[in-house]
């Protein structure tokens, strides 16, 4: 197969996580001179993403050969689109929705004494991998406003005090992972 | 394995064997039928353990062997998200509240068993100051009537046998054997749909334009990509009937001579793209979506596009873009999607509400649809009602309800008894609503005429304690990041608009800076690419309107009334100061100086308004001013 872009000189990710894309591109069965082909590529990243947890540099070459589409249009997608990003994130990404009507019910206190607890900031994540935090836009849960997202799990109606709580339940289930 | 249904004959067949399925939900006079419990299964009631309330149950009934007496399944959303999970016994028409996992035992032996309702789960009705059974007893859904929500509360979403025993497919069918493509179209033109998205075109128009395209390939797309923030009705309909949007694209498919539908779903609702996907599954399977539907040589194919968090491709063209897989930047209008969408096909883009609208004007008849709302918008709208409100949920009520009725009468008011002070509809692309207008009778119209719009049908209600300034620099936030870029007024222009609104709020403003606003506002609406340029200083302009004297105290007096702006704020200790040493002890800065047991002093130049004093003094001696 012609590669459309130089292969990354170094790939440091795990050969079964690309295999499982992979198969998962093959099943696409994506004809390169289809000139709708570019029409996968969202599906793709999302996918990728669901496999790898980010989008690095050398996930985008590959899917961009894979897709017979250029790294730079890969990559012009990935950078427009919030839901993708290019750095890893925690292994429990706190994600505060900040929603309007989180936000007139005191989403951005939550989200500061979230950013005060971890010592990082929204978009970051520990030096650990262990935590991140995200604001959101509306998850839609309005009824439970304001709402903290850990993972998938939805915390509802989430006081300042709760904040120290949330985030012992989760430390408690990362030292416990250590032991292990 | 599914039956295949391969006529019109064949459907009416099967919705008689499966009417029976859902008969005492809809007909609660015989009260001798088989109970069924339903627990509410949207994203608000899933959050608060609904699927292990109904997984409890299910047990309980089979460890009982109640299983011919009772049986439990989830629904779509009832609406009354402020107190949920809603859980509803059939037939007896009984409402509960706020039910927890743990409370399925006492259903069962004592509503179930023993016949005996339970008290503390009922509702209480702030009007008569009663516990009340039914959901006609509250005023949350007196005035409500659900046509797009028809389901919701109803059927398991899941199952497509008790989307057919509500009458479901049977639009469709109506449509590809007794109707032409034209007959279609006229119909929908004359019940005065208007898309629910936000712009109110009407829909049958819009078809109309697509369908004089003579060519072979052409496109529907629903538009799921519910990015207002406080918006859930599009969630909700998709979570509680995803069947409805299939079955009206199908149709939409038919009248315009397209076989391709594509729903476009932003990928923060999980929830709803797995009953999406479980509803196309088993839609194929009986044959309402694949090739040769119900046998008249129709064909036609859903299929579920992600969205990826940008809130611009709720525009069409941007949509249409991101679903070709390209970055989500609109094209200016014309051509119009309905000449030159998707690949350069004719395309129609409808939202969620709209396509739910659909089967029902089919069935019933445009003069059935044309008799409910108002002179030029009809039939009804869904708002999801959120803020500083007591009952936040999902309403559905007749085109021309006034603001005062959904606020106080649905809404049951403000939020501990505060004062109302405005109510934001339409999203970043709205505008605030103050008192005076309460009364005004909600159309597209209307809504524009006092400086707002409908939107995708949010309603933030803001009380005493909301800063509206915060509020526009709040919506400037949202828009700024969300402005993709492509056009200068919105990339440059919004965030010099919030660079004023963030200098007002930062107690560095001057008058100067208003006449700015307002004037650079003009300029962003008239010159945008896109709808979300040319709407986006709307929240900026409606709070100048209304709210002139909110910005002037900023300004001049360096205040914010709300007590929201927080470099604003000033905090002061009072008499009531016992000298317990809590806020001096708690402040980041040690700026609080004094003695046990004496008074203490806040030094106002050392203090950088954290507010952690104020929070701590459990004396109500520290005033925030």
């Amino acid at each position: 197969m012609e590669k459309f872009n130089p292969e990354p000189k170094i790939k440091t990710l795990p050969d079964e996580l690309y295999k499982k894309l992979d198969s998962y591109i093959d099943d696409l069965s994506v004809d390169r001179k289809d000139p709708r082909k570019k029409g996968n590529l969202i599906q793709v990243l999302h996918k990728a993403q669901g496999i790898f947890g980010y989008l690095p540099e050398e996930v985008q070459v590959h899917i961009a050969n894979r897709l017979f589409l250029h790294h730079s249009e890969v990559s012009g997608v990935i950078s427009f689109y919030n839901y993708f990003t290019t750095t890893p994130k925690g292994k429990y990404c706190v994600s505060v929705c900040m929603g309007t009507a989180c936000y007139v019910k005191g989403a951005e206190k939550i989200l500061n004494e979230f950013e005060k607890m971890l010592n990082i900031k929204a978009g970051e994540v520990t030096e650990d991998l262990k935590f991140s935090i995200d604001a959101l836009r509306c998850v839609g849960a309005c009824g439970l406003a304001p709402v903290v997202l850990i993972n998938d799990k939805v915390y509802g109606r989430v006081k300042l005090q709760d904040v120290k709580k949330i985030v012992e339940e989760y430390l408690v289930a990362t030292e416990s992972e250590k032991k292990e | 394995m599914a039956k295949k249904i391969n006529s019109y004959d064949d459907l009416m067949n099967y919705f008689k064997e499966k009417e029976p399925l859902i008969r005492n939900r809809i007909d609660l006079t015989d009260k001798n039928q088989k109970r069924q419990i339903l627990v509410c299964g949207g994203t608000g009631c899933h959050a608060s353990e609904s699927k292990l309330l109904v997984e409890n149950l299910i047990k309980l009934i089979k460890d009982k062997g109640l299983s011919d007496k009772v049986s439990a399944s989830q629904t779509g959303c009832f609406g009354f998200c402020e107190k949920g999970p809603i859980v509803k016994v059939f037939p007896d028409d009984v409402f509960y509240i706020e039910v927890k996992p743990t409370d399925a035992d006492e259903i069962i032996n004592r509503h179930i068993i023993e016949n005996k309702v339970i008290e503390r789960l009922l509702y209480e009705e702030p009007s008569i100051k009663k516990k009340v059974e039914t959901q006609q007893e509250m005023s949350f859904y007196k005035k409500q009537e659900r046509i797009a929500l028809r389901n919701c509360g109803i059927i398991d979403p899941e199952t497509i046998d008790e989307y057919i025993a509500n009458k479901g497919y049977q639009a469709l069918g109506k449509a590809l054997t007794a109707m032409d493509q034209d007959g279609v179209i006229t119909l929908l033109i004359e019940s005065g749909l208007r898309g629910r998205g936000g712009g109110g075109f009407p829909t049958g128009v819009k078809w109309s334009l697509a369908k004089k395209n003579n060519v072979p390939e052409k496109f529907i797309i629903c538009n799921a990509d519910e990015g207002d923030p406080g918006a859930f009705m599009d969630r909700s309909i998709m979570e509680g009937d995803p069947n409805a949007v299939l079955e009206a694209m199908a149709i939409g498919g038919y009248a315009i001579g397209a076989s391709k539908g594509y729903i476009y779903i932003r990928a923060e609702y999980p929830l709803a793209i797995e009953r999406l996907q479980i509803a196309i599954n088993q839609s194929r399977e009986m044959g309402f979506l694949g090739k040769n539907i119900l046998g008249t040589g129709f064909d036609f194919d859903v299929e579920l596009k992600y969205g990826a968090g940008a809130f611009v491709c709720g525009e069409e063209t941007a949509l249409i873009h991101s679903i070709e897989g390209m970055r989500g930047e609109p094209t200016t209008k014309p051509p119009f999607p309905a000449n030159s969408g998707l690949w350069e096909k004719p395309t129609i883009v409808n939202n969620v509400e709209t396509y739910a609208n659909i089967p029902p004007i089919i069935l019933n008849g445009a003069q059935w649809y044309n008799s409910k709302g108002d002179v030029k918008s009809k039939g009804t709208k869904v708002f999801a009602l959120a803020g500083q409100i007591n009952n936040v949920g999902l309403v559905e009520v007749p085109m021309g309800t006034t603001l005062r009725e959904i606020i106080y009468e649905i809404g049951g008011g403000i939020r501990d008894g505060l004062e109302f002070k405005s109510v934001q509809t339409g999203g970043p692309s709205g505008g605030c609503i103050t008192k005076e207008h309460l009364d005004t009778p909600i159309t597209y119209e209307n809504l524009i005429s006092i400086g707002s719009m409908m939107g995708s049908g949010g309603m933030i209600v803001m009380s005493e304690k909301d800063c509206m300034v915060n509020i526009a620099k709040f919506y400037l936030e949202f828009t700024v990041d969300e402005s993709c870029g492509k056009c200068t007024p919105c990339r440059v222009g919004n965030k010099r608009l919030l660079e004023i609104l963030t200098k007002i709020t930062n107690g560095n403003g001057t008058m100067e800076d208003l006449a700015e606003l307002k004037e650079l506002s003009e300029v962003i609406k008239d010159t945008s690419l896109c709808g979300l340029g040319q709407t986006a200083p709307n929240p900026v302009l409606s709070t100048l309107q209304y709210f002139w004297d909110e910005y002037v105290a900023h300004v001049v007096d360096k205040k914010c009334p709300a007590g929201v702006c927080q470099k604003l704020v000033k905090y002061e200790i009072n008499a009531k100061c016992i000298g317990c040493t809590a806020c001096a002890r708690v402040c980041p800065v040690e700026c609080i100086t004094g003695s046990v047991k004496q008074p203490h002093v806040i030094q106002q130049d050392k203090c950088i308004k954290c507010g952690a004093c104020y929070t701590k003094c459990k004396f109500n001696a520290i005033d925030k001013n």
